[in-house]
């Protein structure tokens, strides 16, 4: 197994003096990005690029190569895209800021939601749950207990009422009480099932009419240990509900969650936060160079 | 994907096609090809290098002149080959014992849940007295998440709400599974990654207490590259006898199957495609390898005829 210093090191004795990566360097770079999720059209588009800027620049030293490898890298995470969140804000609105979190069943979005709220609550704002996933087994109650162990209170109907009038009214709550955040949850869902992915837009639909402008994001969260089905998960979910900023979890592991390079590139989607851990604490907001550090360090934990 | 893949190799042996059999230097296109196509699929890069180098081997002098499509030759030849590497026909699961006990491993949200709901409601239905038991003590709601699954599957639910000690209640259940005459438990368990120490340990330790009949790893379909280090992970700790592939009712190509099977060599039991308490059934390894390929489409369409 290599080590970040191994491949940076390897690639910088490789090349010094030539004008081209060669083949070995860039068969070790290769791997690299493939074993992380990165995905087989992304990884060749890297690697076209770093050829052709070594070829341009003919770099200098051994530390400007490796900033080259991590530019061209964390560029593909940033074009276009706004800049990295610097902590866990919300715009000052007239109305809640309503957060609308989707994705596959599984992936973390109810605990996701419990950590964004103590976040915010942390922060002095005000927060509301919806608890809108009314069908996997217990969802409802999972959901209460993580209001409780944030200290947040939570809109429920119970089980197996309908997802969009929990979201009604929650998005109602949240302006009769002054809520800064209402985020909502909803049930896990495969993005190849036409009726659940409909029903996403029903949901954004019937809070529009309270809030028009709401969701003012929606959050898509991607399961960290996820192969190339992630991307498509990303373009359906986008589809049905105008995705607008992602999560990804369980990086705590020994996945790498590379997949989401090629994502953000060709959706323009900014990822916003990451999942490290089950606890209350274990959210961060997203850091594009240490992700990409991340891809070349082995997991030491 | 695989009219795509088909094209492509098709148009790889044009050249080839003049010249009768399979050989070296004609194969090297092709076998990029196919390990390109493994790898979108998700199955590891190593393993796709083992396994086209494999097909190389068994693609070498085969005669390309007698068929019409080389593409759909080398195809078949790669789909036979990884049926083969994955197990050939389906295993089945032990459910003798006095009771017998399986124990239930997994990743967070793999499924591992939701499959012990459909796996007691299988059992059940073979006539068979379950009882599952809740040993998932750290997720908000586990306990009552298997509650409402045993109780749409009319199975008992074994679970001790106040008690912090997975292993204890697990030894409880099992006191309470005899007196009570059932004949299989299933024990539910938190999910964990394999590099948790501590948690890897309570599940060797409830592993090394219950002496299951049998120890399954249940693992997502969609998982990455990362498949082989987990599954191997939990193997060395379990030495687990079977894999459970769930959310197959979606569209990934699933090549985490593949992976995990040459790595751990331990049998794909089940699968899971859904949500529902029915949708569970006995892996096929040659209907996963045409998946794997972007050919599920082809199967289906034979099926139908
Ligand atoms: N290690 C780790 N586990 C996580 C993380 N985020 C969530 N989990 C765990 O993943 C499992 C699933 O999380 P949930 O929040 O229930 O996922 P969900 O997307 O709401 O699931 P459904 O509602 O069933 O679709 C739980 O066991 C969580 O504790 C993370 O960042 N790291
Ligand atoms: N579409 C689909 N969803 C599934 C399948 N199996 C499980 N799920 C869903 O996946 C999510 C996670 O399933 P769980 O059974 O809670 O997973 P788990 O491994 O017990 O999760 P933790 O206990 O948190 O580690 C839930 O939303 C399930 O309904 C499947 O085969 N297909
Ligand atoms: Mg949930
Ligand atoms: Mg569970």
């Amino acid at each position: 197994e290599k080590s970040s210093q191994s491949i940076f090191s390897k690639i910088s004795k490789a090349i010094v003096g030539k004008s081209k990566v060669d083949d070995e360097v860039l068969d070790d770079l290769e791997e690299i990005l493939i074993t992380s999720d990165v995905g087989v059209d992304t990884t060749v588009k890297i690697i076209e690029r770093i050829e052709e800027r070594v070829a341009r620049d003919k770099y200098a030293s051994v530390s400007e190569l490796d900033k080259i490898l991590r530019e061209e890298i964390a560029s593909l995470l940033s074009e276009n895209n706004t800049e990295d969140l610097e902590d866990f804000v919300v715009p000052e609105l007239k109305t809640p800021y309503v957060i609308l979190v989707v994705g596959v069943n599984g992936v973390g979005k109810t605990t996701t939601i419990g950590k964004l709220a103590a976040q915010y609550t942390k922060r002095g704002k005000k927060v509301l749950l919806g608890a809108a996933d009314t069908f996997r087994a217990a969802a409802v109650d999972q959901l209460i207990l993580w209001g409780e162990r944030v200290g947040v209170p939570v809109v429920s109907h119970g089980m197996n009422t309908d997802p969009a009038s929990v979201a009604f009214d929650a998005a109602k709550q949240g302006v009769e009480t002054g809520a800064d955040v209402v985020i909502i949850d909803t049930a896990g869902r495969l993005h190849n099932k036409v009726n659940l992915m409909n029903e996403l837009s029903k949901i954004k639909r019937v809070v529009q009419k309270f809030i028009p402008e709401a969701p003012h994001d929606v959050l898509l969260v991607l399961d960290g240990s996820t192969g190339q089905n992630a991307a498509i998960q990303a373009r359906e979910f986008t589809k049905a509900t105008d995705v607008s900023a992602m999560a990804i979890t369980k990086l705590d592991g020994t996945a790498k969650g590379g997949v989401v390079i090629g994502i953000s590139d060709e959706f323009k989607i900014p990822v916003k936060y990451i999942g490290v851990g089950e606890q209350v604490d274990d959210l961060q907001v997203f850091n594009k160079m240490e992700f990409v550090d991340s891809l070349f360090n082995k997991s030491e934990k | 994907m695989f009219e795509n893949l088909s094209t492509k190799l098709d148009r790889a042996f044009k050249t080839l096609k003049g010249q009768g059999s399979i050989t070296d230097v004609n194969v090297a296109s092709t076998v990029k090809e196919i390990r390109r196509a493994l790898i979108d699929a998700d199955v590891n890069y190593k393993v796709a290098k083992q396994v086209t180098d494999k097909i190389k081997e068994e693609a070498l002098g085969q005669d390309v002149l007698i068929s019409v499509s080389p593409g759909q030759l080398f195809i078949k030849i790669v789909s036979d080959e990884l049926t083969k590497l994955m197990g050939g026909s389906a295993e089945p699961l032990s459910t003798e014992g006095s009771p017998a006990i399986i124990l239930i491993s997994g990743l967070q949200g793999s499924g591992k849940t939701t499959f012990s709901g459909k796996l007691a409601s299988l059992i059940k239905k073979q006539g068979k007295d379950v009882l599952l038991t809740a040993c998932d003590i750290y997720r908000p709601a586990a306990i009552d998440q298997l509650k409402v699954l045993g109780e749409q599957v009319g199975v008992d639910v074994y679970a001790e709400p106040e008690n912090k000690n997975a292993v204890e209640i697990a030894n409880n259940a099992l006191d309470y599974a005899k007196k009570n005459g059932k004949k299989v438990v299933i024990v539910d368990t938190a999910g964990r990654l394999a590099v948790d120490e501590q948690m890897m340990d309570e599940i060797a330790a409830l592993k090394k207490s219950l002496n299951p009949t049998e120890t399954l790893f249940v693992v997502d379909s969609m998982t990455g590259q990362d498949a082989v280090n987990t599954a191997k992970a939990f193997n060395d700790r379990l030495d687990f006898n079977g894999v459970v592939l769930t959310k197959l009712d979606g569209d990934t190509r699933g090549g985490a199957a593949l992976s995990i099977r040459t790595v751990v060599e331990k049998p794909i039991k089940f699968i899971s495609y859904g949500e529902k308490m029915e949708a569970l059934d006995v892996f096929h390894p040659d209907r996963m390898a045409q998946r794997i390929l972007g050919m599920g489409d082809v199967v289906s369409l034979v099926e139908r005829a």
